[in-house]
């Protein structure tokens, strides 16, 4: 009887060494949740809001989310951009409904306060009272002043045409943030050129929101799960690549370039998603062209942590924007996009190549599901716990992608920002 | 438009390529969903955000038979997902033209999904464009595009709408 571990542990604690044993309630616990939103999604940390790309013009905006809070991403007549929480500075409203569209100024419906383009309060209807029978009724109080009362701002960074924002002003630089390793990932995709948004696709996927970080700190599953990622060659463990993360292990990039396409040899063997005889019927859904950018690597996953991944793979680039929503779900938003110097054959061959992604994608619909059934497994057994000891326990970068190092990494500084 | 609005057989055949289409998928039968379509084709299922706003992005773009045969070949053998089945209910097709042989026309559609073990849900909801032609074998579809109202894909969609 002394045997049987209590199933919901009272006082959750980190008992084994290091970071290989995740236990399941880092993944189940709604308090412990609460405390990742304050301390990675609102504190001390970038996230990712989106392209300058689609917010083209003055008077642009964007709502979208910063951990599970709307805000809204705005450029002014200046052509600066802004990031402002959604929550009127009145009665907090969360006024702004339309996800995108063009506007001179934003106003809340509720009693029509008004804010500039850069969050700055301009409009308070009946601010000097109503002048009625010679005597002016109500007003705001004569000490009442505009300045007080702005939206909240965040503070932006942005690089090569990508956003970020933070609630924290005394976030370090965005530069400092990534770390040099990431910065050359991140520099390499977003190199200057102007981007250009080719569409979005939104999921909702019931898990926890740190297994989709893990998905892509993961090099072990894709040439197991993914029968095309095996079979083409695009992932698979005997490909030349490399695992980098950041001096706090908390970003990574996965970088790996294509070879032994449809070869058998002991990384297939006993491996039932390769498929040696599958024939793709339509070749353009792998019409692979190599870009000059990519300077080797046909694909470069790049985690940011907490709140967005970088794709390349092939010809496909996106951004996966992570939003939260309880411990036991995140909405999954794909920005697919293309650069300005693109030929409309290149055009085209993103949008095919897209399907692979997403959520109907003939690798990426696997991962959603995988992560709602790995919260499924959590959720009855809190009191267990995973396992990410491939390669051995220590955090380290690796010139092979037959190790779990990356997600140990970034349990090491989950564990350190947590006090867990 | 004129001539349909005196064809009833024409419109009865229209009709029954959307019921068939509709019990072929629920069937989940793949093989004859690759045959409700021409040589020449193409097969979207896109969010009602992109088309609307000119993103040529889709969740799934398919622009040839053989395309769909790799769908169909993925389904079935490679994308791992946890089983479902759906259920659609489609409007009555609403002719928007007819040249010759043929046919724009568009209809609603709802989508359910019901997993092992689970209640029935909406999975996707939205509306078929679809260009249609007369053909000897009988009518095909050389364009289906579903564009979706559902903003949230409840994870993901691995069979064709």
């Amino acid at each position: 009887m002394g045997d049987i571990p209590a199933i919901f542990p009272v006082a959750p604690a980190w008992e084994a060494e290091g970071t290989s044993r995740i236990p399941f309630w880092a993944y189940t616990d709604e308090a412990l949740y609460k405390r990742e939103l304050e301390r990675f999604f609102y504190k001390g940390h970038w996230c990712y809001v989106g392209l300058e790309a689609e917010i083209p013009n003055h008077g642009d905006f964007k709502r979208t989310v910063v951990g599970e809070r709307s805000v809204i991403m705005t450029r002014a007549e200046d052509g600066s951009i802004h990031v402002l929480e959604n929550v009127c500075a009145h009665r907090g409203m969360q006024f702004c409904r339309e996800r995108h569209g063009n506007k001179k100024d934003l106003v809340c419906a509720y009693h029509q306060w008004s804010y500039s383009l850069k969050g700055d309060l301009q409009g308070v209807p009946f601010r000097r009272g109503v002048k009625q029978d010679g005597k002016i009724n109500g007003g705001m109080p004569k000490d009442f002043k505009p300045e007080d009362h702005s939206l909240n701002k965040l503070k932006v960074s942005t690089r090569g045409g990508v956003v970020f924002a933070s609630f924290d002003h005394e976030v370090p630089s965005l530069e400092a943030y990534l770390g040099p390793t990431i910065l050359q990932y991140f520099d390499r995709l977003f190199n200057g050129r102007k981007l250009t948004i080719l569409g979005y696709n939104r999921q909702r996927i019931p898990g926890n929101w740190k297994l989709m970080q893990e998905n892509i700190k993961d090099p072990y599953h894709p040439g197991l799960l993914h029968t095309w990622f095996i079979t083409y060659g695009l992932w698979r463990a005997d490909n030349k690549s490399e695992l980098k993360m950041d001096e706090h292990f908390r970003h990574a990039a996965m970088i790996s370039t294509r070879s032994n396409a449809q070869v058998k040899n002991e990384v297939t063997a006993g491996v039932s998603s390769f498929k040696e005889s599958m024939e793709i019927q339509d070749k353009r859904l792998l019409d692979i062209v190599p870009e000059p950018w990519w300077g080797g690597p046909t694909a470069v996953m790049m985690t940011v942590f907490p709140s967005v991944i970088f794709q390349q793979q092939v010809n496909s680039v996106s951004t996966r924007h992570i939003q939260p929503d309880g411990h036991g779900s995140f909405d999954f938003v794909w920005t697919h996009f293309g650069f300005e110097d693109d030929t409309p054959e290149m055009t085209q061959r993103r949008l095919i190549q897209a399907n692979l992604f997403g959520p109907a994608g003939f690798v990426s619909a696997d991962d959603g599901e995988v992560i709602e059934l790995s919260q499924n497994g959590f959720e009855q057994k809190p009191y267990h716990r995973a396992l990410a000891e491939m390669g051995g326990r220590e955090i380290e970068n690796t010139d092979h992608m037959v190790t779990e190092s990356l997600i140990r990494g970034m349990y090491d500084y989950w564990r350190k920002v947590m006090g867990v | 438009m004129t001539s349909m609005m005196n064809d009833f057989q024409t419109y009865f055949d229209l009709m029954r390529l959307y019921a068939d289409y509709a019990a072929a998928v629920d069937a989940g039968d793949w093989e004859k969903w690759i045959e409700f379509f021409t040589e020449e084709c193409e097969y979207k299922v896109q969010p009602r955000e992109n088309y609307e706003r000119g993103f040529p992005l889709a969740t799934l773009a398919l622009i040839s038979k053989r395309m769909l045969k790799d769908r169909a070949y993925g389904i079935k053998e490679t994308l791992f997902h946890d089983p479902y089945y759906q259920r659609h209910v489609v409007g009555v097709p609403l002719v928007r033209s007819q040249e010759g042989d043929a046919i724009v026309s568009e209809a609603n559609y709802a989508v359910f999904r019901t997993k092992l073990s689970q209640e029935s849900t909406v999975f996707n909801v939205g509306r078929y464009l679809d260009r249609v032609r007369i053909t000897p074998e009988g009518m095909k579809f050389e364009s289906r595009i579903c564009i979706y109202d559902s903003e949230m894909i409840p994870n993901s969609i691995i069979y064709p709408i």
